[in-house]
């Protein structure tokens, strides 16, 4: 590739560490972005194909492909890789550690090694989670919430799983202090707070939440091994441990982790509407209010997980009201992108077209959480395949697109290449049908319902689950065409400009791909991040 | 949905149209407004975009009129749900127990079900335990639903509305057959209950030692019509040649009372070939001595053929 780029950029073999090796001790924020991009794309393509082969099971009812402890297994897995592998360091691991640094005007992030270290760390825990599935007895069958008693009774391989949940928080801690420090310290002259991008505010209050809640979930897991290995009872009736207390330490993290992999998805959406609407983003300060909002208030509603768990009355009440005000926050944000677009000139790419439906899915996803929040109605879809609807238009039709179209925006900044445009518009066009199919159809199962986490179902819920195993395949298809074009533009694409999308953030005024240090000389910021005048 | 047919189905069907009314509303409109943004303002027609300033009346307007309405979905929410968790004193109390993986109902008069028969329009009171690991009742016709914890108990109420007989299933995950720890909700004229309710029915005709065994699930995971389920099944099962696994051993053995017994008190001592260990718990301290002796005369005299 650096034949055809005449710069030094941060491809081109660096020192004297050659080949794979300058790759693996690398210190540099974007080869690292590059690593965890590349073990992120590897295990999303697995929990989708596992996801794949729960929809096969699932087409017809009755047994199909495979026992009912398999697809135990089956769908504990795909939790486990998309929740901890995929989701979680997702945006802020691979665009957060490419991008942050150069956005802020910085040449790299506070403490590089660190950085180094956090992958490492995140390698560890995910082999120790594929190996969780190969040795002991059997893979673990927990689901991916390891809800006590059951995780403390099941003979499967629960322990290892757990240990690489813990490990892989660390990963996910380490990078969130990084980032907070980076963001403090390292902001370019004159980037005062409010010229900050928003992306960047987006990862800041994101890495909040990553270091708060994460050591909470550390310890949980700890005792849950604990209580295994030396029976101390801290979950197990039998043992003098109540099983209610484990749901709440869970969702303490589980729930502000939803908020780890949507606010960086909400960051990427506000940097890449301005730049195809050619227009300063509209509700800057509203913008980055809300996303403080988001993690401050994000703490405080995980009881909602747990309305017909048997807690008390009262904790019902009072974590249903601040469930619904949690969705103003993100209320704000759409009426502010939206508002965007007013009287802009915009220009319809692939990023924009991920964007786009990234805010109808986003929607779609909040305002069913509206139902999932409140009382009366929780009841009956809780626990349904409603509540996988749910969370994957925000998870899959959010955070997912979200990286879609991340990828999409920074590719040709990435790698000084362009993609095919119109393949890589048929490939959406094919993800958001196939999205829409898959899951679509599991909002009205629910509203039926049908309890989630069912290896088989009554007949009168055989059409719904027809058409979202349809839905599945077409999906499947879209992401495997979206990533072929992907790879065919490293070796073909037409070379990329610096700024092929006129956009205004620091990024931009670099060369594609970026030189090793950024920034030729330091830059030096005397307007907002999105002045189009 | 399911035809609503409990006291509750009516407010909590009401609510959902609340809700998904004025989020349909908004989801319309917004998607609208976008799509006719993009086409209105595309780059060919409005080359020169418009630069916009912040408006603080703006914002504070869609922070305000959203913050209304999600505190009036909470509300809604709230006044429907609040009864449900107010049972009346008159409710009848039936006591719940789940266990992997099968449903056991108890009414006052101390009689055992292995459905829920319930009486057209008078208050139910499920009182709830587990036995093992969390479950959840759930029946969608009622609109109702509530874990069953082991160590604590918990409860929901509600009053049948419709003579009919409704799905009874499992929503919180429990293990292997999960998917099939399945009931039925039977409602039935208030006469034709107090009826069934003194009748022992099929209680008293059978084999005390068969009532142990479906008192405590042994049938969700034993069959009794040979097919294979968890565990091997009970069909045919005293006297007849099994190869069990003791250390790695095969043995040919032929099933008699002790094997019974220590099958049932020991499971992993003495595996039949072809069977996972670990994946049933010891019923030493749950069945006594004598529920043993009933259960292996059970097998010696009628047992499933």
């Amino acid at each position: 590739m650096s034949n055809s780029i005449p710069h030094n950029s941060y491809l081109d073999p660096q020192g004297n560490r050659k080949g794979i090796l300058g790759w693996l001790l690398t210190t540099d924020h974007k080869r690292i972005g590059i690593l965890y991009l590349i073990c992120i794309m590897i295990f999303f393509l697995v929990g989708a194909i596992l996801g794949g082969f729960m929809r096969l099971e699932l087409a017809k009812p009755g047994q199909q492909i495979m026992e009912a402890q398999t697809y135990n297994g089956l769908f504990t897995v795909h939790g486990i890789i998309m929740i901890f592998m995929v989701v979680i360091p997702g945006l802020s691991a691979v665009f957060g550690n490419f991008f942050l640094p150069i956005m802020i005007g910085a040449k790299d992030v506070s403490f590089p090694k660190l950085n180094l270290l956090s992958w490492y760390i995140y390698v560890l825990g995910s082999i120790v989670a594929i190996l969780s599935q190969f040795s002991g007895d059997g893979p673990p069958d927990t689901g991916w919430t390891f809800y006590a008693p059951y995780s403390m009774e099941t003979t499967t391989n629960v322990i290892m799983a757990v240990v690489a949940a813990f490990i892989l928080g660390f990963s996910s801690i380490l990078t969130g202090l990084n980032f907070i420090v980076t963001i403090h310290r390292l902001r370019a002259k004159g980037m005062t707070w409010f010229k900050m991008p928003l992306f960047p505010w987006s990862l800041y209050a994101t890495a909040w939440i990553q270091v708060l809640a994460t050591p909470i979930v550390g310890i949980t897991l700890l005792m849950v091994i604990a209580e295994r290995t030396l029976r101390i009872g801290f979950f197990d009736p039998t043992l003098g441990g109540d099983p209610i207390l484990f749901q709440h330490l869970f969702w303490i993290y589980s729930h502000p982790a939803v908020y780890i992999m949507i606010l960086p998805a909400m960051g990427v959406i506000t940097e890449i509407i301005p730049t195809f609407c050619q227009r300063k983003v509209f509700g800057y300060q509203a913008i980055v209010l809300s996303s403080l909002a988001i993690a401050g208030v994000g703490y405080l509603v995980w009881g909602h997980h747990m309305f017909t768990s048997g807690m008390s009355d009262l904790s019902r009440l009072v974590f249903s009201l601040l469930t619904f005000i949690v969705a103003i926050p993100s209320a704000i944000k759409v009426f502010n992108w939206i508002a965007t677009m007013y009287k802009g000139s915009i220009e319809i790419r692939t990023p924009f077209l991920y964007t786009l439906s990234f805010i109808f899915q986003f929607m779609i996803g909040g305002l069913t959480g509206l139902v999932l929040g409140s009382l009366a109605t929780d009841v009956h879809v809780h626990d349904t395949y409603f509540v996988v609807a749910h969370f994957h238009y925000i998870v899959f039709g959010g955070m997912g697109f979200a990286f879609f179209a991340a990828i999409h925006y920074w590719y040709p900044k990435m790698f000084g290449r362009m993609y095919n445009e119109k393949l890589g518009n048929i490939a959406w066009a094919i993800l958001f049908s196939g999205f829409t199919l898959l899951y679509f159809p599991m909002f009205v199962l629910g509203m039926r319902g049908m309890p989630r986490r069912y290896f088989d179902y009554l007949p009168e819920y055989s059409t719904g689950h027809l058409i979202s195993s349809i839905g599945a395949a077409v999906l499947i298809f879209g992401i495997f065409l979206m990533v072929y074009n992907l790879f065919r533009g490293l070796k073909t694409g037409a070379i990329a400009p610096a700024n092929p999308w006129k956009g205004r953030t620091l990024e931009w005024t670099i060369a594609s791909p970026p030189p090793l240090e950024n920034f030729d000389e330091e830059p030096v910021i005397d307007a907002g991040p999105y002045d189009y005048e | 949905m399911y035809q609503g047919a409990s006291n509750f189905a009516q407010g909590v069907d009401n609510t959902f149209m609340f809700i998904f009314a004025i989020s349909i509303f908004f989801l319309v409109v917004l998607t609208a407004t976008m799509i006719w943004f993009v086409i209105k303002y595309n780059r060919k027609k409005h080359p020169n975009p418009t630069q916009i300033k912040d408006s603080l009346k703006l914002e504070v307007t869609w922070t305000v009129i959203p913050l209304i309405l999600v505190l009036a979905m909470f509300y809604y929410g709230y006044v429907i749900y609040k009864p449900m968790r107010n049972a009346p004193d008159d409710a009848i109390p039936i006591k719940v127990v789940g266990r992997m993986w099968d449903w056991t109902f108890e009414y006052p008069n101390g009689k055992m079900a292995r459905e829920l028969v319930v009486p057209l329009d008078k208050p139910i009171k499920l009182v709830m335990n587990s036995a093992d690991v969390i479950h959840s009742l759930y029946i969608p016709a009622f609109r109702i639903k509530e874990d069953l914890v082991p160590g604590q108990e918990t409860y929901m109420w509600f009053i049948p509305t419709i003579q009919d007989t409704f799905e009874i299933l499992c929503a919180e995950y429990c293990g292997l057959r999960h998917a099939f720890m399945t009931s039925k909700a039977i409602v039935i004229p208030e006469s034709d209950y107090e009826t069934w309710l003194i009748t022992e029915g099929q209680g008293k005709d059978e084999h005390p030692g068969l009532l142990v065994l479906q008192n405590n699930a042994c049938m969700s995971c034993h069959s009794m019509d040979g097919s294979k389920l968890v565990g091997p099944s009970f069909k045919g099962l005293f006297n007849a040649r099994r190869t069990i696994v003791v250390d790695k051993q095969e043995i040919q053995i032929t099933v008699d009372g002790e094997y019974i017994k220590k099958s049932i008190l020991d499971p992993d001592s003495e595996i039949v070939k072809g069977y996972a260990p670990k994946l049933m718990r010891s019923y030493k301290d749950v069945i006594s001595e004598e529920e043993l002796d009933q259960i292996v005369d059970y097998f010696i005299k009628e047992g499933p053929i």
